[in-house]
């Protein structure tokens, strides 16, 4: 059978089973709608939480981020899991024991403000849009890759799934259909890398593979990488803080990926699911085991891929080159724009004098189909006049920043490199789907609770009945749905870049907050409201002006993605400071904190 | 209004000072397992992954320069296990604090509670 025979026979199998989950947990009241009734086992919550974490992104586009940045890729890996551990210890327990629906009714009933409330719900809806137009996009491009299909009939399909089992099931029918999907993308993500780790180094276990010596070389993978690095005028591997990664930019990101992770809503809501305050625990511990297994393998996948990508181009003549290679050239995600010799060279930007002999290049985000073959007829035009006419595209591609293979191939092609079965690199697509569908419809969930519930219910329409809040609910989720898929077909130019700041975002709002309000009984109305919106203020003006604006990096050198940190550092001095100033929040704010303290009982004072 | 509480959820009145005792030591014992976690989530993640990891890669860890070691590998783990640590001391601090409750007051105000609870419900379900 043909990969894309297989591809269609796991796309159509895997969205059968979600669709047959769907079914079986449909629900009937709100609590079900929102909080799948509070009764997720820990360890299904767990893996729901997982594949609800990991989208499109940490799927296809980390391993090979990685890949690029070498040992600075570690800020995602570190970023994206450290804040579990602020998660289970500072918010998930207590937020648990609070028994709210959703972040911004805990922040509106801990300041007893609807002005906190809505401004939660804003930061919410924010977050939420800008990262699942990211994942219907991520769902398109996997069809159109996989299954030659036009992104915008990928996306509708996926638009279509997403609908039935969200509408239906809510969160019950999410969660359960997300415990399927963390197994199809597990697994999609382990095979391929531990059949390369064999291959390479002979070691089952990919993360002992990576720090292992080749198969026939006598040195260590990592060591050759740093040497191949070195020759070829790539930054090292696996030294820390090279280029613009110095060590406080390092810092900086990482802990805004860490503290943003905590404060995303559609991962803290999670832990509203389950039955206690001590599954809620639990339930942050197999999350975060269940997403180790991907990340700790992500950044093997990512060294194996290095080495490969490099021996298997690197001076290689037309005859010589691999089959994946063809296919992904005609994707644009790897061109090759010879010299004249026949010969591939591929060159890092760190020596200038090699890197103008680089012949690697990808189309990029802004070069169209078009463009590209124009620019592609134009270099053979130069290459046969030897320079007297046409343009070299390698100039061209160059200073337009396409230098090197776009980093998705790192693992869409890595099965191919490996040489692995046709149903093997069918199965990656079928992964690469779960994780993207898995991740919107967590997120349009939020969408729906802080629109149905923050704001219909809780601040419209208090007296409103629950068949009328569960309709209300299931509208706007098929709302969401529909915007999200348009958002995927036509996407703003600045979604790639939002989602990044998203965290930095999230980490300058809602993180203090929450923790202020749990950690401590003082802290009242007006000072928190004024520390969230310096904190995202800041942030987003500073995210602004560096990205939009070309503004310097004034503030210690920290680039946008890093600034965060530092937003987050100013919400919890500006609420702190003012707290002395104000009053203390009422008896009845002061009540909830005791009780949320209190792990099982009901507080009475 | 928010379900506050689970439908078997015992009342518990802190005006009662040994309750209110009982649930002081209960946070502060609370609090010294978190910071202590939080620190070794520091120095594993914050400091041996970005601070220390430029001199950490002086040495190695079998085939790993050991600060790469750790960006990419030991942080997530020392991350999972200090989650496995933290919710197995403090849910069997839940039990020995929800012992001590029982020993104080026991549940014998259990129907009260629940008819409260009921009251309270109401307004959300």
């Amino acid at each position: 059978m043909s990969i894309k025979a297989w591809t269609f026979l796991f796309v159509a199998l895997s969205f059968g089973l979600y669709l047959v989950i769907a079914w079986i947990s449909r629900v009937r009241d709100t609590k079900g709608f929102y909080v799948a009734g509070r009764g997720v086992p820990t360890m299904a919550n767990g893996m729901a939480t997982a594949a609800d974490w990991m989208s499109a992104a940490s799927f296809i586009s980390m391993a090979g981020l990685i890949s690029t940045m070498g040992y600075a890729g570690g800020v995602y890996l570190m970023g994206w899991t450290g804040g579990y551990v602020l998660l289970a210890l500072l918010l998930a327990p207590y937020l648990r024991k609070s028994g709210h629906f959703t972040v911004p009714d805990f922040v509106g009933d801990r300041y007893e403000s609807n002005v906190a409330r809505i401004v939660a719900v804003l930061c919410a809806l924010f977050v939420s849009f800008t990262y699942v137009a990211g994942q219907m996009r991520g769902v398109g491009i996997v069809f159109s890759r996989f299954l030659e299909v036009d992104i915008t009939l990928g996306v509708c399909i996926g638009m279509a799934i997403v609908f039935v089992y969200a509408t239906l099931g809510g969160m019950k029918g999410i969660t359960w259909t997300q415990v399927a999907q963390y197994w199809v993308l597990i697994t999609a993500f382990l095979i391929p890398t531990i059949a390369i780790s064999i291959k390479l180094t002979g070691h089952t276990i990919p993360q002992i593979g990576m720090g292992s010596e080749l198969v026939d070389h006598g040195v260590t993978l990592l060591a050759k990488l740093d040497q191949i690095h070195r020759d070829l005028g790539f930054q090292s591997y696996t030294e820390a803080f090279t280029g613009k990664w110095d060590k406080i930019n390092v810092f900086c990101v990482a802990l805004a990926l860490m503290v943003g992770t905590a404060g995303l809503p559609h991962v803290i809501v999670r832990f509203y699911t389950v039955r206690s305050v001590k599954a809620a625990r639990w339930s942050a511990f197999w999350a975060l085991f269940f997403i180790a297994l991907l990340y700790l393998t992500a950044p093997a996948t990512a060294a194996f891929a290095r080495y490969f990508m490099i021996h298997t181009l690197h001076e290689r003549s037309e005859s010589e080159l691999p089959g994946w290679f063809h296919n992904w050239e005609k994707t644009g995600l790897i061109i090759w724009l010879d010299d004249g010799d026949g010969k591939i060279q591929y060159f890092g930007a760190k020596d200038p004098e090699k890197f103008a002999r680089n012949e690697i290049f990808r189309s990029g985000k802004k070069l169209s189909t078009e463009d590209l073959e124009t620019l592609k007829t134009q270099h053979r035009l130069w290459m046969e006049s030897d320079g007297k006419e046409g343009t070299d595209g390698r100039v061209v591609m160059r200073e337009s920043g396409n230098a090197g293979p776009d980093r998705d191939i790192i693992v869409l092609a890595t099965p191919e490199m490996a040489g692995l079965a046709n149903w093997i690199i069918a199965f990656v697509a079928a992964g690469g789907l779960a994780a993207a569908l898995s991740t919107a419809s967590g997120l349009l969930l939020v969408m729906s609770s802080s629109v149905a519930h923050d704001i219909y219910y809780r601040i419209l329409n208090p007296e409103a009945s629950e068949r009328k809040r569960l309709l209300v609910g299931r509208v706007v989720i098929g709302f969401a749905v529909v915007i999200a898929g348009l958002l995927g077909i036509f996407p703003p130019g600045f979604v790639g870049q939002v989602v990044a700041f998203a965290f930095g975002l999230a980490a300058a709002s809602f993180f203090p907050v929450i923790v202020l309000g749990i950690f401590s009984r003082r802290v009242g109305t007006i000072p928190a409201i004024s520390g969230m919106a310096v904190g995202i203020i800041f942030t987003a003006a500073y995210i602004y002006g560096s990205v939009y604006q070309g503004m310097k990096p004034w503030c210690f050198g920290i680039g946008p993605q890093g600034i965060g940190s530092v937003g987050m550092l100013l919400n919890f001095v500006v609420t702190l400071s003012m707290t002395p100033f104000f009053p203390p929040p009422s008896k009845k704010a002061q009540n909830m904190v005791e009780s949320i303290r209190e792990p099982e009982g009901a507080v009475k004072s | 209004m928010s379900e506050t509480k689970n439908s078997d959820a015992k009342e518990i009145d802190v005006r009662d000072p040994r309750i209110a005792s009982s649930i002081e030591r209960y946070w502060s014992k609370n609090l010294r397992i978190m910071a202590l976690l939080l620190a070794v989530w520091a120095i594993a993640g914050v400091g041996c992954g970005v601070l220390f990891a430029d001199w950490l890669n002086e040495f190695s860890l079998g085939g790993f320069p050991l600060g790469f070691w750790f960006a990419q590998q030991g942080s997530i783990i020392v991350f999972v296990l200090v989650i496995l640590v933290y919710a197995s001391l403090l849910n069997r601090l839940d039990t020995q604090h929800h012992a001590e409750i029982e020993k104080i007051s026991p549940s014998t105000n259990k129907i009260s509670g629940k008819a409260g609870d009921q009251g309270r419900g109401e307004k959300t379900t």
